[in-house]
């Protein structure tokens, strides 16, 4: 890239890409409509939705109540009449008080009419901890709704994905939950990842769900990871790389459905996969990935599996609790240089 | 109203007012020039209840220890009022090892199980817990009394309904106490609920209930006086709304954009200044026996501050204990 290139590449954090993806839409599609709590005059509480009000309205920039069985269900019920609304869950922890309206209504309907009624809704909701801020706002929980059926579920990880797969969730026919880690958002008040800003094209474009990213290339393991962790092993990958250890990430960017074509062809290549996942490790995505190569083919691994996740216990708020069980790049690069000498 | 109860008002919202200040002072060490939420000795989200100071004092002055109550994820100053252990919750706000909850909970989550306190920081569900804190003392035929403490937001969340219902039905010795501090983060009430009072709401499941304006600190005290004794007379459940303040952000961080119309004049609604003023005015108080009142509560809060600083942060394996039983 000359010079000039780079100094047009335009850079945008996680959260305004997110915006300039549904703002995209919203010009182009009137059935698009966004709400949840304060989405409006606040811009949302991670900046999903900063400056939509503005240019589109109360109308189609919506305000609710503290009512998410209320408004969830009446996302579903405006998706049935073939709206495409984006609705907000502020926290995905809160999934608790509406969990009826998303599984047993925006995931089922399409199943249970036998294909004849659509719900082509956006759920969006932000996961993920490292603040301190307890057990009731801090999870990932994505293995939760990966493993309920009918709803697609995508997580990215970098801006210019986040435009991408936003743009992509809102022309979907089905039920898309779009989960972000409020690491990576690039937000003005909370550490920032170095990557949570990046080149993101001004067109529309989608990012196709299903399809995982090989963020690295590498040839002595493969990380299989998603969201805020993609960073943490690419950022171990880098120190490692220097003693002669090579790391492949492959970035999952959705769990639903779930690339292990990807999964498959990058373990073959290097033999030797970690899975670091910031959800709970039992009964969740590192299972699933275990069970996919080990259905496949168990020969590809020329050494045991090997998992960094939150061992399971809730998320604890005091600092030195959460870092004990967060995958922090220490925990990874422990387990990386472990498989890499197994 | 007697002067000593009065007086004894005063004093504990005094008291919270002093520990929220410096809550947040302690909350801005390491967060400047540059805030960052997860950076310093108090990390994470810190919901103040400065200005809603009428509340806690005037509901808990009839609460005994033995009374449960439930608080949502703005709770210092039921707490305190309540009970609970200052150098402990300090403790526990400051992550460490002799924290009520040894660093596991955090500032939304503080359990004091000797004063039957608790709170969560998902909107409207302690008052579930309340009713069946209550209901297991109906069954005890005890006269023990649950509170829950929501903000006005709350009542449009399931959960408050529900219990609204199961307490009319069950005929549960539990108060209900709604904090209208007009304000759901940047929502004002007016956008977000379809009826004004939250008390109409309670009549409507059959449940009487008050509604204190001015966010008058006697008035709250009259209104909670007339439940709690209903409830320990096993008369039922009651509401209380409170219309209050909140003199600060939503959270520590917040620029309050949405707000900016009325910030203006909200220091002037204060209602600790007030109340200090009437008292001054009707000869129950004189300026050296207000500061002797907030020196002592500085002195508390600074030896709570002091006891937290010096404890130390829990080892990071027992992250893996206290799952179950
Ligand atoms: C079920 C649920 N939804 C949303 C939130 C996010 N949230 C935290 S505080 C808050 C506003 C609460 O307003 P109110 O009940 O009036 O209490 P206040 O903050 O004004 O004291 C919201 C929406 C939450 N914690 N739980």
């Amino acid at each position: 890239m000359t010079t000039a290139e780079r100094t047009r590449e335009r850079r945008l954090t996680t959260a305004r890409a997110m915006v300039e993806g549904i703002a995209q839409e919203m010009r182009r599609n009137e059935e698009v409509f966004v709400m949840g709590e304060d989405v409006g005059a606040y811009g949302g509480i991670f900046g999903t939705t900063t400056g939509l009000l503005d240019e589109f309205g109360p109308e189609r920039v919506m305000d609710t109540p503290i009512s998410e069985t209320g408004f969830i269900g009446a996302g579903v019920g405006a998706a049935i009449e073939g709206m495409r609304p984006i609705v907000e869950l502020m926290f995905v922890d809160f999934f608790g008080v509406c969990m009826d309206q998303i599984y047993n209504h925006m995931a089922k309907i399409h199943y249970e009419s036998g294909g004849n009624v659509k719900v082509p809704m956006v759920l969006m909701t932000s996961v993920g901890g490292g603040y301190s801020d307890g057990a009731q706002h801090s999870q990932c929980l994505w293995a939760t709704f990966a493993h309920l059926p009918g709803m697609k579920i995508v997580v990215p990880s970098n801006p210019r994905d986040a435009k991408g797969l936003m743009i992509s969730a809102i022309r979907d026919d089905n039920p898309v939950v779009y989960m972000t880690h409020k690491g990576i958002m690039g937000l003005a008040w909370m550490a920032k990842n170095a990557r949570s800003v990046g080149p993101v094209p001004e067109e529309e474009y989608e990012v196709p769900i299903g399809k995982a990213s090989v963020a690295r290339e590498g040839t002595d393991a493969t990380v299989v990871t998603l969201s805020l962790s993609v960073h943490h092993a690419l950022d171990v990958a880098e120190r490692l790389s220097g003693e002669g250890i090579e790391l492949e990430v492959l970035d999952l960017r959705s769990l639903v459905p779930l690339d292990r074509e990807a999964i498959l062809e990058s373990v073959g290549k290097t033999g030797r996969v970690l899975v670091v996942d910031e959800d709970y490790r039992s009964f969740g995505l590192s299972g699933e990935i275990a069970a996919t190569i080990a259905e496949e083919d168990p020969t590809l691994l020329k050494a045991p599996l090997s998992r960094v996740a939150v061992p399971d216990v809730p998320i604890p708020y005091a600092r030195p609790l959460e870092r004990a069980v967060l995958p922090t790049p220490e925990r990874i690069e422990e387990a990386a240089r472990g498989l890499v000498g197994a | 109203m007697d002067t000593s109860t009065r007086l004894s008002l005063y004093r504990t919202m005094v008291r919270i007012r002093a520990f929220e200040e410096a809550i947040r002072r302690e909350y801005y060490v390491g967060k400047q020039p540059v805030f960052d939420i997860g950076a310093g000795p108090v990390p994470g989200e810190m919901h103040l209840a400065a200005g809603q100071e009428p509340v806690a004092a005037g509901l808990c002055a009839h609460l005994r220890s033995d009374d449960a109550l439930t608080g949502p994820h703005r709770p210092h100053h039921i707490a305190l009022a309540h009970g609970v252990d200052m150098k402990r919750m300090t403790a526990e706000i400051f992550g460490r090892e002799s924290g009520l909850c040894h660093g596991k909970g955090g500032h939304m989550h503080l359990f004091a199980p000797e004063v039957h306190f608790g709170c969560s920081g998902i909107i409207a569900e302690g008052m579930p817990t309340a009713c069946g804190q209550a209901l297991a003392f109906k069954k005890r035929g005890t006269d023990q009394v649950a509170a829950a403490v929501v903000g006005e937001g709350a009542v449009n969340q399931g959960g408050f309904h529900e219990s609204l219902n199961l307490a009319a039905l069950w005929k549960l010795p539990v108060i209900f106490v709604v904090e209208d501090n007009d304000w759901g983060i940047s929502v004002p009430r007016s956008a977000s609920t379809s009826n004004f009072s939250a008390t109409d709401r309670g009549r409507a499941y059959g449940i009487p209930g008050e509604r204190v304006e001015d966010n008058s600190v006697e008035g709250v005290y009259e209104a909670c006086g007339r439940a709690v004794q209903r409830a320990r007379r096993s008369e039922g459940p009651s509401l209380i709304e409170v219309h209050t303040l909140r003199l600060w952000g939503h959270f520590e961080g917040d620029a309050q954009g949405y707000r900016e119309s009325e910030l203006e004049d909200v220091p002037g609604r204060d209602p600790i200044p007030t109340y200090r003023r009437t008292l001054i005015e009707e000869g129950l108080l004189d300026e050296e026996e207000a500061q002797r009142i907030r020196a002592e509560a500085e002195e508390e809060v600074e030896a709570a501050i002091r006891f937290a600083k010096e404890s130390p942060e829990p080892a990071p394996d027992e992250a893996l204990e206290h799952v179950f039983a």
